[in-house]
């Protein structure tokens, strides 16, 4: 096998960390792997990425060939933009969808999405609300690592033990928030592949992904969700759901679908008002 | 084995460990500095190996020298423009030989990704008439400093170990030896001559380094890393360093290439030759200078009847990092499918001060005091504060070299200019800064110097500097500035009235005098017990 990332982010967004995971984790695979990074004056705010390649046989080069990348792997959306001419042909871009504007010429959202909207493999995420919601804002990296869990091919729960392990010096409370961060990103991750997958453009892909709360997220629910969507009044749903600001939990977020599916047309704003 | 995941820096700091060594030196410098930090936190742990900062890479260099004098093994680490200031001591060394084993490990910046220019190390080793030793990977890195170490003493000279950017800053597992060799016993060299350079004595030592070169060459030649391959005549490949890497990428098992892996200097002439005559066309890779292209070369150009492809041909660019895809094309090879092609309209991300930065109150307060001035130059020097170069700030508009600002803000005042300022890091200061500032002391020529001390050696990721405070305000002092024109003002947003009046009244003053701008950095990390 081969496996080969390009880390991107922001200098300071933990990139380094993502990379430390994977590499722990190749290691205990017995695989081999090279991981080339950035230090110095990048780190302060500028763009940082990291190749990293794991394989069964020797590594050859420290950087990722052009077109040879397998996954982008971003912790800010116009930063995994920056090295698409890396990617394979059946390459993947998980990425935070969070804008980090610290340079007056960031492009404006709809310009920068509309560059994902092609990508046949994406997974976008809000990394920022994720990492909060898992109790620690400071955990979008290890969000990010759940996100792109599926696309890596390297089994979930050694991904878990070893984030508990990079973080067990920090106590258990900074534990539980990365091992909810990577559950969280995983889940959000598979929302938005399924929604994806089923034809759903960017946006309401997007919304879904960031309406569906994470924790204790059923399958079912949320393949009942990509169908209402990706069905005759999911258009219809995707608007309504643009103003929606609370999350969609719990038994109601299971119940819905079936309740949006069944009401009459007229009803359907009420039922998702919040 | 044990098998541990190294970056290239800690294998080479581990591989000089393991070798033997009782201490290191080094400034920090990027790409060198993780080298030094290794065997420093080893040092912490227990572990008996002297390891501490030097003020600069000349002085890191003499006391690596001075330990091997004493018979035990050292290393000196730097980026490399610092073995452009360690020069002296270093080219000198080759002369006078060494005790214990001494390699200095040298990390070049091909593209330059943090430093202001891609001088190529193996040149200065064959200046220097030393053996330089080039790894393509983490294990080589690692294992060379014994290799270094072992043949530095074997024929008494000092040892080059070139590392780049991709190797120093890129992890991998890395088998290491379980039994580290015992360090040498303490036998100082006592008052013997080979050390002490009277041009009497310095003749019979170059006498003896020149008659070395028949023996280094021996060396190069029969060592088992520089491996020969001969397979098709289309096509040779003289690959050096990494270049190696990116070569054995582009290749299928069947290929027909003809190839010779160079990872020690002087080059293998035999092997070369051996390859050079299979082929018709030979394809030079090499990180950094075409350096064995044009000892291929020479003054005349190719031979007959062998083509030479490279950074003078144009099949690969003259300058810059080489990367897979440029030994690609430079092999003819079709690029691999990509799903994108690259964007070339998105926003650069440069790297720019932090957040609540003392520089930046600091330059927001100079520019004010320079525009009563327009069209002044203030002269600066490298570290963090170099970003105030950039936008939004655009305070600085000169970086040179480790300590220029002061000696180029000298240069200009004797020449007439006014007014002339200049900004310099307390660890800069430290590093090259003093002798030129006892010569502006000496001079009393207009001149306003800056020293931003923020207690903290921050660019190259944060290292103790060496000079703060108090000891830096008497080191001024005592170099003959002015008390009158010594000030000390904290660039912060609520100072700034205070703070411009002193920057102004001294800007004016037509002598020397020195403001320290000093706050700590915001990124500073208490020290480790």
């Amino acid at each position: 096998m081969e496996l080969n990332i390009i880390l991107a982010g922001v200098g300071g967004q933990g990139i380094l960390t993502i990379a430390q995971v994977l590499d722990q984790a190749a290691g205990q695979l017995g695989l081999h792997f090279k991981q080339a990074e950035v230090h110095g004056m990048a780190q302060r705010g500028g763009a940082v990425q990291s190749h990293l390649r794991i394989a069964s046989g020797p590594v050859s080069s420290d950087l990722v060939p052009r077109g040879r990348a397998d996954l982008i792997l971003s912790v800010e959306p116009l930063e995994a933009l920056r090295y698409l001419h890396y990617l394979s042909p059946a390459g993947a871009v998980v990425s935070s969808d969070n804008p980090h504007v610290n340079i007056p010429d960031y492009p404006a959202e709809p310009t920068l999405f509309a560059r994902f909207e092609q990508l046949a493999r994406l997974v976008l995420v809000d990394a920022r609300a994720l990492a909060r919601r898992a109790g620690s804002a400071r955990a979008e990296n290890v969000v990010m690592i759940g996100a792109a869990a599926p696309d890596l091919g390297l089994p979930v729960e050694l991904l878990e033990s070893l984030v508990v392990a990079m973080f067990a010096r920090k106590g258990e409370k900074v534990v539980e928030a990365n091992r909810n961060a990577l559950r969280f990103g995983l889940a959000a991750g598979l929302t938005f592949r399924a929604a994806r997958q089923a034809g759903l453009p960017l946006a309401p892909a997007r919304r879904l992904t960031n309406l569906l709360d994470p924790e204790g997220l059923q399958a079912e629910t949320r393949a009942h969700w990509v169908t209402l969507l990706a069905g005759p009044r999911g258009a219809l749903v995707a608007d309504l759901l643009a103003t929606r600001q609370a999350p969609l939990a719990g038994q109601a977020a299971a119940a819905l679908p079936a309740q949006l599916d069944a009401a009459p047309e007229a009803e359907l704003a009420g039922l998702l008002a919040g | 084995m044990t098998v541990e995941v190294l970056l290239g820096d800690e294998a080479v700091a581990l591989g000089a460990i393991h070798a033997g060594i009782s201490g290191a030196f080094s400034y920090p410098g990027t790409p060198a500095t993780e080298i030094f930090e290794y065997v420093e936190r080893q040092a912490r742990a227990g572990l008996e190996v002297y390891a501490r900062w030097s003020p600069n890479e000349k002085v890191a260099y003499e006391e690596a020298l001075g330990m091997s004098w004493t018979g035990k093994r050292a290393i000196v680490s730097m980026k490399h423009v610092g073995l452009n200031v360690a020069a002296d001591a270093f080219v000198n060394s080759a002369l006078t030989g060494v005790g214990g084993g001494l390699v200095v490990v040298v990390a070049d910046d091909p593209g330059m990704h943090s430093s202001q220019n891609e001088q190529d190390t193996r040149a200065l080793a064959a200046f220097a008439q030393v053996p330089c030793l080039e790894p393509r990977d983490q294990q080589e890195a690692y294992a060379m400093m014994a290799e270094g170490l072992d043949l530095s003493e074997r024929l008494d000279v000092p040892v080059v170990v070139r590392i780049v950017t991709r190797l120093a800053h890129s992890r991998a597992p890395v088998q290491v030896r379980e039994t580290p060799r015992a360090p040498n016993p303490l036998r100082p060299a006592g008052a013997m001559s080979k050390w002490t350079l009277l041009p009497a004595i310095a003749r019979q030592r170059y006498h003896r380094l020149v008659e070395l070169t028949p023996e280094l060459q021996r060396w190069s030649a029969t060592r088992s890393g520089n491996e020969l391959t001969l397979r098709g005549r289309r096509l040779g490949v003289l690959a050096a360093g990494l270049a190696s890497n990116y070569l054995t990428e582009n290749l299928t098992p069947d290929h027909d290439l003809s190839i010779l892996h160079v990872g020690s200097y002087p080059p293998p002439v035999e092997k070369i030759r051996a390859l050079t005559t299979h082929v018709d066309r030979l394809l030079v890779l090499e990180e950094g200078y075409p350096h064995l292209e044009d000892h291929l070369l020479g003054l005349l150009g190719p031979r007959p009847g062998l083509e030479v492809l490279g950074r003078r041909s144009g099949h690969v660019p003259r300058t810059g990092e080489l990367t897979p895809d440029l030994v690609r094309a430079a092999l003819a090879e079709e690029p691999w499918p990509a799903l994108h092609e690259a964007l070339t309209d998105l926003p650069g991300r440069p790297p720019m001060l932090c957040q609540g930065c003392p520089h930046i109150d600091l330059y927001q307060t100079l520019n004010l005091a320079m525009a009563d001035y327009p069209g002044s130059q203030v002269f600066s020097d490298i570290g963090c504060y170099t970003l105030g170069a950039l936008p939004p700030l655009l305070a600085i508009h000169s970086c040179v070299c480790m300590g220029a600002s002061i000696g180029m803000a000298l240069g200009a005042a004797e020449a007439g200019a006014s007014p002339v300022v200049a900004v310099i890091g307390d660890s800069t200061f430290a590093h090259a800064g003093i002798p030129a500032l006892l010569s502006a002391a000496k001079a009393d020529v207009p001149l306003t110097l800056i020293i931003v001390d923020n207690d903290y050696v921050a660019m190259t990721g944060g290292q103790q500097t060496m000079l703060t405070g108090e000891r830096l305000d008497r080191l001024v002092l005592g170099l003959g500035v002015p008390e009158a024109h010594f000030r000390v003002i904290t660039p912060l947003k609520k100072n700034q009235e205070d703070n411009l009046r002193v920057l102004r009244e001294e800007i004016a003053h037509p002598g020397l005098s020195v403001v320290v701008s000093r706050r700590v950095c915001i990124q500073k990390k208490a020290p480790a017990a």
